[in-house]
């Protein structure tokens, strides 16, 4: 197979040829577009760098039961022999126009397709803090993905901070593990979240949760200002409105909101916009079509909005990339579940004061151990990986690009070739110009 | 946590050299704490790092699982696999 796109599109649209659609993501926007897209009988291939499919949401493990809506969906698409699902599998770099360069824990080979579906999903967005580096200091999405992969937390004393209602769900995740939650502490006003609540009249499956994830802990109008410990965080500072106080704790939580992983999309040259926070997304049109022909994209990394709203656009996605007619249904449902993303956003925003809490001596990039001071004199992100080396370690700025964009509004380049960290056969693949286009035969699903 | 009750329902690893017992499907970061003190590695400026993100993102947990670089949060656990740290010995 060549890589000239005219000779591609005149190869498989050959007579009894099955056009291949790729799907980066198993969460709930790429089951959802498999899902949808596989009744049009195309060869389906859906990779995740995950061990099992479901994405963060839908994660399980030894600390979490499969969801049922995941359950479900896995099941449909186990039946199917035309889609297949490889997971422990991340993406490298593009291969030209219509492949991708892949890596699992064996081997890496190059995956072809006709049409793409970016499902990349979102991280968490992680301010610097003094003390953020200290170990048992993580995400609050974090905590609660360790948790479900078998983290022990029993009897361990916890502390949340940041917003949105993240907090209150991992919060919820902690308690069932048997922690004690010490506090939750959101950054947001009282009068916001009174707002917020107020609002969710129009998704009542949203207000039920919300109660169910109601905690005795729950502060407002407060943030951790700092973690402290010697080798391991033993304590948070915390501010309430004009109230310093300090409590004593074995892990910490923090979680800001979400930043959406555009880097793939930004990688192959797709059309970006921002969000209301100005973050980086991937920009859709109508049908989840980005600007480069071929190329779909859904869920968070168009924008964060929740699991509903990913798996509407998801199965948007899933039905336009494989030229099925999309019912007027599904498209109602993604504006219901984008209008509920946008209710969290416009009442969850993040108060000034969060971007004061590094002190000149915090570490800004954890990767190369760059301080808040060296990289704050520099007047931009490029100005600063040249003169500190922020965000040019191992994460590639994936942490602190984001905070930086937070912090001063610096957007950060295209990302270049390797997305990842690669083996080095991996890499001399990317300069191959004749790689082989299938897959290896020993790879067959290896998800559970 | 659901809690094993047969053999069956451990899985058995080696985190720097030490014997750990973890819930089949716990993931090599989950074994990290299960074993000891949590930590994947040592920053370059000499700190001690544990995971951070969960996830695959931050790289914070990379460390080497029977040799290779890999994230602690992304690897299940399986029986006699070797999770070497960067704690003992710095790692690049």
């Amino acid at each position: 197979m060549t890589r000239d796109p005219i000779q591609r599109v005149a190869q498989t649209t050959r007579p009894g040829h099955k056009r291949a659609l790729l799907i980066i993501g198993a969460g709930p926007a790429g089951l959802s577009a498999a899902r949808a897209a596989a009744q049009a009988g195309w060869q389906i291939t859906v990779v995740d760098d995950n061990p099992a499919p479901g994405g963060q949401i839908w994660r399980s493990g030894p600390g979490a039961a499969p969801q049922p809506a995941s359950r479900s969906l896995q099941t449909a698409l186990a039946a199917l022999p035309h889609v297949r699902l490889l997971c422990g599998t991340r993406v490298v770099a593009a291969q030209g126009a219509g492949a991708l360069l892949l890596e699992n824990a064996e081997q890496a080979w190059v995956q072809a397709y006709d049409v793409l579906i970016l499902c990349t999903g979102a991280r968490e967005l992680m301010l610097p803090f003094p003390g953020w580096t200290l170990p048992g200091v993580t995400g609050a999405g974090a905590l609660q993905a360790l948790i479900k992969s078998g983290l022990p937390v029993r009897g361990q004393r916890i502390v949340l901070a940041g917003s949105g209602p993240l907090l209150l769900a991992a919060a919820a995740s902690a308690h069932r593990a048997g922690a004690h939650v010490l506090r939750v502490a959101e950054q947001a006003s009282a009068a916001q979240i009174a707002r917020f609540t107020a609002g969710l009249w129009r998704w009542p499956g949203k207000a039920v949760q919300a109660l169910g994830l109601l905690s005795m802990q729950y502060r407002s109008a407060t943030h951790a200002t700092a973690a402290l410990g010697a080798q391991q965080v033993e304590a948070v500072h915390l501010r309430q409105g004009a109230r310093d106080y300090t409590l004593a704790c074995d892990r910490l939580a923090v979680g800001f909101g979400l930043v959406p992983n555009a880097e793939l999309g930004r990688l192959l040259g797709c059309a970006t916009t921002q969000d209301a926070d100005g973050k980086a997304v991937v920009a859709v049109d109508a049908r989840q079509a980005t600007s480069l022909a071929g190329v779909f994209a859904a869920g968070e990394c168009t924008g964060a909005g929740g699991v509903e709203r990913a798996m509407a656009e998801g199965r948007i996605a899933g039905l336009a990339a494989t030229g099925q007619a999309v019912p007027q249904p599904a498209l109602a449902g993604r504006a219901r579940w984008a209008a509920f993303g946008n209710h969290v956003a416009e009442h969850f925003v993040l108060a000034p004061a969060l971007r004061g809490l590094a002190r000149p001596d915090t570490i800004f990039c954890r990767c190369e151990d760059v301080v808040f001071a060296d990289v704050a004199a520099c007047r931009g992100w490029t100005e600063a990986k040249l003169a500190t080396r922020c965000g040019m370690g191992a994460c590639q700025g994936r942490v602190c690009g984001a905070a930086a964009q937070h912090l001063w509004g610096w957007q950060t380049p295209s990302p270049r070739p390797p997305l990842i960290p690669a083996r080095v056969g991996t890499l001399s693949l990317m300069a191959d110009e004749n790689p082989s286009l299938t897959i290896p035969p020993s790879i067959d699903p290896p998800c559970p | 946590m659901r809690t094993p009750r047969t053999a069956t329902d451990w899985v058995h690893c080696s985190v720097d050299g030490r014997n750990v017992r973890v819930a089949a499907g716990s993931s090599v970061a989950a074994a990290l704490a299960c074993g000891g003190d949590g930590l994947a590695r040592t920053s370059v400026s000499g700190q001690p790092r544990a995971p951070l993100c969960g996830m695959g993102i931050c790289q914070e947990c990379r460390l080497r699982v029977n040799g290779q670089m890999r994230l602690a949060c992304q690897i299940v656990c399986e029986n006699g696999m070797h999770i070497q740290t960067g704690i003992a010995a710095p790692t690049p």
